[in-house]
């Protein structure tokens, strides 16, 4: 009871790196709470899933595995976890804010009619007064994310219902080994007393799923374009400038919304958050939610051609200039000097 | 073969161009300044919606909206690109609900609407990001339910077939109906207004909104039924009040903080020469590149 608990996201038996950077902020508001850590594995061919999460802190593994429950589907997913958190009564459960944990996450919050807050940014352990009742709330999760469009930033509670319940984008938080011998004990559930034969009612006829060719992620740099760019054939600048300098493109949600780059190149709060050691800003006006997704970037350039575009003042060199004129220079004089 | 199609829309600020007067001085947000619509998503769900009236004629779609009264507006724009009828739930106790009291109250609306085969949905609102009403409501009516639908492929009285777009690829997914589907930006946009529609529809109003205009129209209204708009309160669905709204949602905000970033001292460079060369060197020379 009351234990913190997170939901793996396994593809072929790999446990996904946001359910380990979950297990890595898990364990440190677990020790903050004194309660437990436990993960929650739901799927087929989860023989090592124990010896990857346990360096990571967890106390306990919970294993359901069965054929049928791999690739994921939402509504055997969601049975197994609604009776578990009825056993478990867990205080807090962490899930990804991706494709899986953004569809289970919400079916499993309503059938407990327990708070969700998606997209987390950042998640503290703190106090709570009701501003009306007075009542003063020990120890809750305070579930901090962006809203608005990234222009606020909202701090939520869940005082009343457990578990609290929250999701967090991948990359957001850091993925860090607990100790390399941590022993965690694994808990093999019967999955029959899970799920019914109703919840195999969606079937999937087909799938395709790629290793992402973009890795902007875990690039040292990033050429990043936004609406400025004007256009798909003036994002190809942006490619030759991160082909010579060994660089990924990135992209504003401006920029993927008008059709210049794919989504996965989005950076910001609803895309990837990144932190290379140069960053250059290409048409990036520089909107709130953009500029967290990348103000740790150790340096950032910005080009653009209005002086007073709002990335300009996070940035450590400011080109202004037009990104067609500029780009092309920054090639010619990158090769000159590095021959 | 027609289909009974409802499409969950919400009516949002723009969000996404948000100039320089969106932030007051104070540093809240003004609400005033960013136009209201549509919201982009459930456009593209009330296209897919479309798509099943276009191969099966005598489909009916009805748009369900929570919000002010003036959420109406979203209903008309529906109705101008091919929907057959629109429900608002308004009511002060619908006020401050968070994402699981709105699809306790949308999920009674949908059963005082009765009869449905699917249920569509934008994936998620650009005011809030969360996408989480279209599961919830999905779960409080007890049928499955398929997230990130880029495309509708195929649909029959038994079943519906649509494509998913993942983070890294797509899955073909098979659901029995009834079911609610919520729709990708990725997906077809939906269609402009169409000039007859907008002729027909454009005195269609809620009765709140009627009784806020002149009164010449009273014999439109009822030799035209179709210009009546539903609107509905929590009575009318039925719900129970304590669900709803404030009182009706387990998160509460605790507070709300100002995104202000840390200005750095940056270096002003033109786009000469002399000083991207100069650029380019000083970054090669700290090894930042090269």
């Amino acid at each position: 009871m009351d234990n913190l608990f997170v939901y793996l996201e396994i593809e072929d038996g790999v446990v996904a790196d946001v359910s380990l950077e979950l297990l890595t902020k898990g364990r440190s508001l677990a020790n903050q709470l004194g309660c437990k850590l436990e993960a929650v594995a739901i799927g087929d061919n989860l023989g090592t899933v124990g010896k990857q999460v346990f360096p990571y802190g967890a106390d306990v593994l919970h294993i359901f595995d069965d054929k049928r429950l791999s690739p994921y589907t939402t509504l055997p997913h969601a049975s197994i976890l609604v009776k578990l958190f009825k056993e478990e009564k867990p205080q807090i459960c962490l899930l990804g804010a991706t494709v899986i944990g953004r569809d289970l996450g919400p079916r499993v919050s309503s059938a407990l009619g327990s708070g969700l807050t998606a997209d987390c940014t950042s998640l503290e352990i703190g106090d709570h007064e009701d501003v009306k009742t007075k009542k003063v709330y020990k120890n809750l999760l305070y579930q901090i994310r962006p809203a608005f469009g990234g222009n606020i930033v909202a701090w939520i509670v869940n005082p009343d219902h457990r578990p609290q319940m929250a999701t967090v984008r991948e990359g957001v938080m850091k993925k860090e080994i607990y100790s390399p011998i941590y022993a965690g004990e694994i808990v093999e559930h019967n999955v029959d007393e899970y799920v019914s034969d109703e919840d195999f009612v969606v079937s999937i006829i087909d799938r395709h799923v790629e290793k992402s060719k973009v890795n902007i992620k875990n690039a040292s740099i990033i050429v990043s374009g936004g609406y400025g760019v004007g256009s798909k054939e003036n994002f190809q600048l942006l490619y030759e400038l991160a082909d010579v300098l060994g660089a990924e493109v990135g992209a504003s949600r401006a920029a993927v919304d008008a059709g210049f780059a794919e989504h996965e190149r989005q950076i910001g709060q609803t895309g990837v958050t990144v932190h290379p050691k140069l960053y250059i800003a290409c048409g990036i006006s520089g909107q709130i939610q953009h500029i967290a997704g990348m103000q740790d970037s150790s340096i950032i350039i910005s080009i653009n051609n209005d002086p007073n575009a709002p990335i300009n003042n996070i940035a450590d060199y400011v080109i202004i200039g037009d990104v067609e004129r500029v780009i092309p220079k920054m090639i010619k004089y990158y090769k000159k000097n590095t021959k | 073969m027609t289909f009974n199609i409802i499409v969950l829309a919400k009516q949002v600020p723009d969000t996404r161009n948000v100039g320089k007067d969106a932030m007051k001085a104070d540093g809240t947000v003004n609400r005033a300044a960013l136009p209201a619509i549509f919201n982009p998503e459930d456009l593209n769900a009330l296209e897919q919606a479309l798509g099943i009236k276009d191969q099966y004629p005598g489909s009916k779609i009805t748009v369900l909206t929570m919000g002010p009264v003036r959420a109406a507006e979203i209903l008309r724009e529906g109705l101008f690109r091919g929907a057959d009828d629109g429900v608002l739930l308004t009511d002060r106790a619908f006020a401050g609900a968070d994402t699981l009291a709105t699809s306790y109250a949308l999920s009674m609306a949908i059963r005082k609407i009765g009869s449905f085969d699917i249920i569509l949905a934008g994936r998620q609102a650009i005011d809030g990001d969360t996408a989480q009403v279209g599961p919830q409501v999905a779960e409080k009516l007890g049928i499955p339910q398929i997230t990130y639908t880029e495309e509708i492929q195929k649909i029959d009285l038994q079943k519906v077939r649509v494509k998913r777009r993942l983070e890294n690829g797509v899955e073909i997914v098979e659901c029995p109906l009834p079911a609610l589907i919520t729709v990708n930006n990725s997906a077809r946009a939906c269609r402009p207004r169409n000039a007859k529609l907008l002729q027909k529809y454009k005195h269609a109003r809620t009765i709140t909104e009627r009784q806020a205009e002149s009164i010449d129209y009273i014999d439109l209204y009822s030799s035209r039924p179709y210009l009546n708009l539903n609107e509905w309160s929590v009575v009318d669905v039925d719900a129970d009040p304590k669900l709803c709204g404030l009182s009706g949602s387990p998160t509460k905000v605790k507070k709300i903080e100002n995104v202000v970033f840390q200005a750095k001292e940056s270096k002003r460079l033109t786009e000469s020469d002399e000083e991207i060369d100069e650029l380019m060197k000083e970054l090669i020379r700290n090894h930042t590149i090269g």
